[in-house]
């Protein structure tokens, strides 16, 4: 797997948020996006998610060599992000259900119970989301991103509401995310940027 | 297919535990059919004047709840879940499957309620089930796809019934019109023509709306 984004520009109105963005990354490479507040890092994670079309550029998927159609890609990311969030008045089986049918992974039920296992959810799955705390929530968005196994995990601020438990538990399915495919983190957190490669400045303007 | 019937599912699930669509359009619709009502008195209204009322009835009612799905899925920020897990047409078919089944429901208390407390009489019951059932689809379509434009806005509510009539306003004259025939004729053959009508705007509007939804949810 690699992402080409060239030349991505975004522009909301006048207001110029993203100006000529360039990388490229691939399986085992982990970027993170920095920036200060308003930079527009959650935007740039919006764009490589396919959620928001940049105003100019592209962003381009490929896989073997042959790049994957717009449409296709959301089969292959995973996204955790605060504004990314889960059915509250569903249980927590529900929404991993419904996702995992909606992705046709196969096994999902073993999938999901070792996933909410590894990240100390067992024995919550049949509470309504709405009833997790928000580090809980934080938790069940890695295991609702990660069901599918994703060539790509888009991540916007990794610690986000986590208690240090929760983070210990994140960085290591972070680290094994490096191993085998690609991992992106928005963040300004200096822990954290110690899962990166690589840095990509984004400036505000 | 598969996707589409998840979404359905989904769909329902919230809906059984919050109550919030169901609620409103048949609370509205009630309210609003005993004020026709009390309003009416000992009057004895015509075919033309019932028919209307009822499709305005109708409509008014689905306007206060067809909305919610959409809306639900942009104030809850799940907006952007679905979208990672789902293609547009699927999601556009899981939600007007959704709608038409609300509108059903809605209609199973309406209807004999409206003939109950109006003295609606019918002489065609199979020109007025065909009309309803027909305008169903092409109220359904054209609230969902319109649900999902107004989503984004501030002023959701009043956006959504200010931009559905025009849009729905060809369903509306057509559903009075075959309504009224119903009532005052037995053949079916009698509304062909506003069935016709109703059913080529439903296929319309549908076929739109599929072709359309891609560029109203990612943009």
């Amino acid at each position: 797997m690699k992402i080409k984004a060239k030349q991505i520009v975004k522009r909301y109105g006048k207001h110029i948020v993203l100006r000529n963005i360039n990388f490229e990354v691939a399986n085992g490479v982990s970027l993170a996006i920095i920036g200060s507040n308003g930079s527009g890092k959650t935007t740039l994670i919006k764009i490589l998610a396919n959620l928001i079309a940049p105003t100019r550029g592209s962003v381009t998927y490929q896989q073997n060599g042959k790049t994957i159609p717009r449409e296709n890609i959301y089969r292959h990311i995973g996204l955790v992000g605060p504004y990314l969030q889960l059915y509250q008045e569903l249980t927590a089986r529900e929404n991993l259900y419904f996702f995992a049918r909606m992705r046709n992974i196969p096994r999902y039920k073993e999938r999901i119970a070792e996933l909410m296992e590894t990240l100390g959810l067992k024995g919550r799955e049949d509470d309504a989301v709405k009833a997790y705390s928000s580090g809980m929530q934080q938790r069940l968005k890695y295991v609702a991103a990660l069901l599918h196994r994703p060539e790509v995990l888009l991540v916007d601020e990794p610690r986000s509401n986590l208690d240090e438990k929760g983070i210990e538990t994140v960085y290591a399915l972070l680290r094994e995310q490096k191993k085998h495919g690609i991992l992106i983190i928005a963040t300004n957190d200096n822990e954290d940027l110690q899962l990166a490669d690589r840095k990509l400045k984004v400036e505000a303007l | 297919m598969k996707q589409t019937y998840l979404i359905l599912i989904k769909d329902l699930q919230q809906e059984f535990k919050t109550r919030y669509a169901i609620n409103a359009i048949l609370l509205f619709a009630i309210v609003t059919l005993s004020a026709v009502s009390f309003a009416i008195g000992t009057f004895t209204a015509g075919e033309q004047v019932l028919s209307a009322l009822f499709w305005v009835i109708l409509f008014f009612s689905s306007m206060s709840g067809l909305s919610h799905i959409f809306i639900r899925e942009e104030e809850t920020q799940t907006a952007d879940t679905l979208k990672l897990v789902a293609k547009p047409v699927h999601i556009f078919l899981g939600k007007f499957i959704f709608n038409l089944l609300l509108l059903m429901v809605l209609e199973v208390v309406l209807v004999p309620l409206f003939i109950a407390l109006m003295n609606f009489q019918l002489q065609s019951s199979a020109i007025f089930f065909l009309t309803l059932l027909i305008g169903n689809f092409g109220l359904a379509g054209g609230g969902t796809m319109v649900a999902a434009i107004i989503s984004k806005a501030s002023a959701k509510g009043a956006l959504f019934t200010v931009l559905s009539f025009p849009i729905l306003l060809p369903v509306l004259i057509s559903g009075i019109s075959a309504t009224k025939k119903a009532a005052a004729e037995s053949a079916l053959s009698s509304a062909q023509s506003e069935l016709q009508a109703l059913f080529a705007y439903s296929v319309i509007i549908i076929t739109a709306s599929i072709l359309l939804f891609d560029y109203v949810w990612n943009e």
